[in-house]
């Protein structure tokens, strides 16, 4: 069944006392797809992700994993799920290797069965040569490498990621990422919360994007990236006097019958450069220099998941 | 609550538990000779010689006292095991939401550390016990079954303890606990002195503290002075705070877990 929902969810609402942290979102995650639930802190990811990993109660609506309900078959849905929590919850007095082994007893498993995939996930993971460290003093890359492969000790059908990547370095999320697309190539259902939007593009082939407890726009990157922004984007950098005045300028202008307004759809103005959304970058800005403005830098780039995200969840910050 | 799944939690604290017994297992055997000598013998002397023979007659201080004593120890024990190590488990290590992401569920957690805790009870007591046989102050058979009842005191204290713990934003409660609660009731639930020296005011206070329960049916029954019915009633007060405190435990943890 290639359209088979695993995680099923209409009108889900989920409250702690007065305070709606989810309010109302349907979502269908597909078996083998990698899905991405976006948004600025608050807006109810986690709070999503706790209830499909029957944690947190549903207030209202309807959620089905697995073809069960979480309410009365948690133990049973956790049997099948891996969980990837945002802070680790790992336990710093034992070494790597009994990390595993102790969690594997949680599912039940047998000391042999636990044994050998321990084994197989630390080479996994690649932290074979650190089995017998303690946790405590590893690094934070290292600690969530561990913390993914005790995630998979139960080869679990959908593995729920929340910020798998935050506050790694660089070379460490690429690590991560590497590891996450070979468990999707094995047939592993991915979902995962973040806000970096590279994470998504690079790990997600669907998305929704949260914002307030609602789901703001959803499809896959491209069509996310096609629907709320454009294929190219002009960032220009004016002298700081005449930014905001050039800015309204153009703002004027665009989706216009000018010149510039056949070529640039929308345009924004920030506190310190003017965005141009447009097909073409180069014809906007090629039209924006013939009006005769003085521009020092100009720069065309591609139009990218996060202007989609800034665009639905606003520039103003969160907290 | 399944056995099985419970039991999977159990052995993750006995996993623990085996990087540290070396340190509890010295304090288990050196606390009962320390008290035992200083104030069993060493108090318990000027005692006997005075008129503490008038109050306890036929009985020396050191077998009035270490009976006493192993209540007491029960609470203490109970009272430690269930108040660091579970918010260390809700707040620091978070081991309990390890488990919650596994087919663990949040009242099988608590009785797998609930277990744990009456294991730590069973061996630290059972120390205790051979510690009073070996200075003599056991004077029945029957002390074979104060142990029991001492374990059952002791997870009295657990139950409700882990209730309040897992209720608490910071440690800060715990010091308050011990020095209004734990302290008192060690000093002034009948382990050191009969409940009926203190004033009359307070004598029903002492006689609500489940260490007093514990305290008098684990001397009784060392003492060879026992009798079925106020035993029975002990063991049901006892039990009763046990099962109300387990309930309540299950909902404090439900309500700080599953959000």
């Amino acid at each position: 069944m290639p359209d088979e929902s695993l995680i099923r969810a209409r009108g889900l609402v989920t409250r702690f006392g007065n305070f709606t942290a989810v309010d109302g979102i349907d979502v269908d995650v597909r078996r083998g797809e990698a899905f991405g639930f976006l948004g600025p802190n608050g807006a109810g990811k986690s709070s999503t992700m706790r209830m499909i990993g029957c944690v947190s109660p549903v207030t209202e609506g309807s959620l089905t994993i697995l073809g069960m309900d979480p309410a009365t078959q948690g133990p049973q849905i956790r049997a099948r799920l891996g969980v990837v929590p945002q802070q680790d919850t790992l336990d710093m007095e034992l070494t790597v290797r009994e990390n595993l082994l102790i969690y594997a007893r949680y599912f039940g498993l047998s000391r042999q069965v636990a044994a050998q995939r321990a084994d197989r996930l630390l080479e996994f993971v690649q932290l074979a040569e650190r089995s017998g460290s303690l946790v405590e003093p590893l690094s934070g890359g290292l600690k969530r490498r561990l913390t993914i492969a005790r995630s998979l000790i139960n080869e679990p059908e959908i593995l729920l990621l929340d910020e798998p990547t935050a506050g790694l370095d660089p070379q460490a999320r690429h690590v991560l990422w590497d590891r996450l697309f070979r468990l999707k190539q094995q047939g592993v259902t991915l979902v995962l919360t973040t806000h970096y939007m590279d994470e998504a593009e690079q790990l997600c082939d669907r998305l929704v994007v949260m914002d307030g407890g609602r789901i703001a726009a959803r499809g896959s990157p491209q069509q996310l990236i096609r629907e709320w922004a454009t294929r190219e984007v002009v960032e220009l950098r004016f002298a700081p006097d005449d930014n905001e005045s050039a800015g309204h300028k153009l703002e004027a202008l665009a989706g216009g019958d000018g010149e510039l307004g056949r070529v640039v759809s929308r345009v924004e103005v920030l506190p310190d450069r003017v965005l141009l959304y447009a097909e073409d970058g180069d014809a906007a800005s090629a039209a924006t220099h013939r009006l005769g403005l003085h521009i020092p830098s100009v720069m065309v780039r591609r139009g990218t998941l996060e202007d989609v995200f800034l665009r639905l969840t606003g520039r103003t910050l969160v907290d | 609550m399944t056995p099985a799944l419970a039991g999977r939690a159990f052995a993750y604290w006995m996993t623990q538990y085996r990087r540290t017994w070396r340190g509890t297992a010295v304090s288990s055997v050196l606390e009962p000779l320390g008290f035992l000598a200083a104030m069993g013998i060493g108090l318990g002397t000027l005692v006997d010689s005075g008129t503490g023979s008038a109050t306890l007659p036929g009985v020396s201080y050191l077998e009035f006292l270490a009976p006493g004593l192993l209540a007491a120890t029960a609470m203490q024990t109970a009272s430690f095991e269930s108040t660091y190590p579970v918010m260390g488990a809700i707040k620091w290590q978070r081991q309990y939401h390890a488990m919650l992401a596994t087919p663990l569920r949040v009242v099988d957690l608590l009785a797998g550390h609930l277990l744990f805790v009456a294991f730590r009870l069973v061996t630290t007591l059972t120390v205790f016990v051979a510690v009073m046989a070996g200075f003599g102050a056991i004077e029945s058979p029957w002390a074979a079954l104060a142990l029991p009842v001492a374990v059952l005191t002791g997870m009295a204290y657990a139950t409700v303890i882990f209730a309040f713990a897992a209720r608490q934003d910071n440690d800060g409660g715990f010091a308050m606990l011990f020095r209004f609660g734990i302290v008192p009731m060690f000093l002034f639930s009948g382990t050191f002195f009969p409940v009926s020296q203190l004033p009359d005011w307070l004598e029903p206070v002492a006689w609500a503290t489940p260490l007093w329960h514990g305290v008098e049916l684990c001397r009784s029954l060392s003492l060879g002075t026992a009798h079925l019915v106020p035993a029975l009633l002990h063991v049901a007060y006892l039990a009763a705070w046990t099962a109300a405190g387990f309930a309540l435990a299950r909902r404090c943890f439900a309500g700080r877990l599953e959000t």
